[in-house]
């Protein structure tokens, strides 16, 4: 434990001590900010609208139409920048032989693998946290409900933990940091994706690829629906990937 | 201290080393001598843990570095070649978070991080970035990460390398200080660095342990004659007797595989070639050929007796 988070630690420094945060959290605040305002706009339209015509006023939601997009568009900004967050990881270690440092010590392993995963969580978490600035403007000129928002924020940790996982196994893949940002783009992009060749496929394979797609799993949560079915995916396909690291390392060693 | 035994590592197809055996008693500073290539590096990685080894097995402080890996990389400091840093630290935040990893208690972390700021002389610069420091002092700093868990093992691939002679005669007196207390492997390419510093050396060549002795005994056993191959084609009783009677020569040996060949031993200095020569043309024997021999040992020693400017070869202290 004390291992762990020693390397933990010292992502952090690496990640808070260099431009590399704040450039991510600056992006990130920027882009959802945007969407968050876009989003806002077009609901401040459909309430005109609704003035004129009182019926449609009881469709009015502000939890599914400005809370619940704005957390799907942050989640795909999460596709856009997670890769330049693990790319680094392994691959600079690995090129400046400080693995050889860690690998020397006495740790293991799984230690490293968890700080760094560890380590790259926390800057997320972080980011995810200053973007609850938006959703509390919210509260402060409507009424949201907070479960919804709360168990949608959840999902896009879990979604983020499942994100990193494939970034540090294509870090640990490669010497060059670049080769690890585009592998684990395209990694992600086609689990993103996958939902979308459901539709055209027999029954049993369409239900698997709809249980496979990251962003599937996201819907529920985002409504405000806590199911084990879901979190349960998350922990597993975190976990998944995790292992695949660690043989990644493992087999490197050997060869 | 360590045991090697049997000791091979592959890649791909080719051995990097092979068969290697030698041992480290407690205490002593042994000089791992080899051309580059020789498999130096590939040795201290399998005693460190870094890489699995193919076959045999090797121990250190009793445990095995492959079933017991933590046990032994808890008991060893490792400073790898070209000192790998983390470069956009501070050299006191990687110091203390070296000694995180290393498991130096709380308490300890503080009074250990100064003890080896002092002893490697890095306190004037340990608020500096790693990244702006000189070469030489990021290999002091090397060394600090490699000290500061107060390891029984210390293991050091080329801790000279790329400094400049004034930082090289510090290094070495820092080495030789730490004899008694911990025992240190040191690999290096550069001949007169081991006579200076340690007191018993393994020599490998081509993944091989060519010799392991100390240093005056190999010296020794080298240097006893100057020997010559010659062969002649019309053989007789009388050509190793005229040989012998030559001026310098000691000793006249046939060689067994090849008919009429001779191997020709004299005192130290003395150049019998031409006289052999001489002789073998007098007596119409047919010289087929002379040449000088070059032990393996030799030859690796001819590779590593490098020159280093400006250090004085009898630099003892």
């Amino acid at each position: 434990m004390r291992n762990i988070w020693a390397i933990l630690l010292r992502e952090l420094k690496v990640y808070f001590a260099s431009p590399i945060a704040y450039v991510f959290t600056a992006v990130f605040l920027i882009v959802s900010g945007f969407f968050f305002w876009s989003i806002l706009q077009m609901f401040n339209t459909w309430c005109m609208q609704a003035m004129q015509y009182p019926q449609y006023a009881g469709q009015l939601n502000i939890n599914e139409m400005v809370i619940r997009p704005l957390l799907q568009n942050m989640s795909v900004v999460f596709l856009m920048i997670i890769p330049f967050l693990t790319m680094r990881l392994f691959s600079d270690e690995r090129r400046t032989g400080t693995d050889e440092l860690l690998l020397t010590s006495p740790i293991t392993m799984n230690q490293i693998i968890l700080g760094k995963f560890f380590g790259a969580l926390s800057v997320v978490v972080v980011m995810l946290l200053l973007t609850g600035l938006y959703p509390l403007f919210a509260f402060q000129y409507s009424s949201p409900e907070l479960g919804p928002v709360m168990s949608g924020y959840l999902g896009l940790v879990l979604l983020a933990a499942c994100f990193i996982p494939i970034g540090l196994l294509c870090s640990a893949l490669t010497e060059n940091q670049i080769v690890a940002a585009v592998l684990t783009f395209g990694c992600l992009l086609l689990l993103w994706v996958i939902g979308w060749s459901a539709e055209s496929a027999g029954y049993m394979t369409r239900e698997i690829i709809r249980y496979l797609s990251l962003t599937d799993h996201l819907e529920d949560l985002a409504k405000g629906v806590i199911d084990t079915k879901d979190i349960v995916f998350y922990l597993s396909f975190s976990a998944m990937g995790l292992f695949l690291t660690k043989m990644a390392l493992e087999s490197r060693r050997w060869r | 201290m360590i045991e090697v035994e049997n000791l091979g590592k592959k890649y791909g197809n080719n051995f990097a080393v092979r068969n290697l055996n030698f041992s480290v008693k407690k205490g002593e500073i042994l000089g791992f001598l080899g051309p580059n290539g020789a498999g130096k590096t590939t040795t201290m990685r399998i005693l460190t843990c870094y890489l699995p080894a193919t076959e045999g097995s090797a121990r250190v402080a009793g445990f095995d570095v492959f079933k017991e890996g933590l046990q032994v990389r808890k008991r060893i400091g490792y400073l790898p070649e070209n000192s790998p840093l983390y470069r956009e630290m501070s050299v006191t935040s990687f110091l203390d978070f070296i000694t995180r990893i290393k498991g130096v208690p709380r308490r300890k972390r503080k009074d250990r991080i100064a003890s080896v700021l002092d002893r490697c002389k890095i306190d004037e610069v340990k608020n500096r970035l790693i990244q702006h420091l000189s070469k030489g002092y990021r290999q002091r700093v090397g060394l600090a990460a490699a000290l500061i868990h107060d390891p029984e093992v210390l293991i050091l691939d080329e801790p000279t390398i790329g400094l400049d002679p004034k930082q090289i005669i510090e290094i070495r007196e820092l080495i030789k200080s730490l004899a008694g207390d911990h025992t240190v492997i040191l690999s290096t390419h550069i001949l007169p660095e081991v006579t200076q510093t340690c007191q018993r050396v393994v020599i490998i060549n081509e993944g091989k342990v060519v010799a392991e002795d100390t240093f005056e005994k190999l010296q020794e056993r080298l240097r006893k004659a100057e020997r010559l191959s010659v062969r002649v084609k019309r053989d007789s009783s009388i050509v190793p007797q005229k040989l012998a009677s030559i001026g310098g020569v000691v000793s006249v040996a046939p060689i067994d595989a090849a008919p009429g060949g001779y191997i020709v031993e004299s005192t130290l200095g003395a150049d019998v070639r031409e006289e052999v020569a001489r002789i073998v043309a007098q007596e119409n024997w047919g010289l087929l050929e002379m040449k000088p021999m070059v032990m393996s040992l030799e030859d690796v020693f001819l590779k590593l007796t490098t020159e280093e400017e400006g250090i004085p070869s009898n630099q003892e202290s």
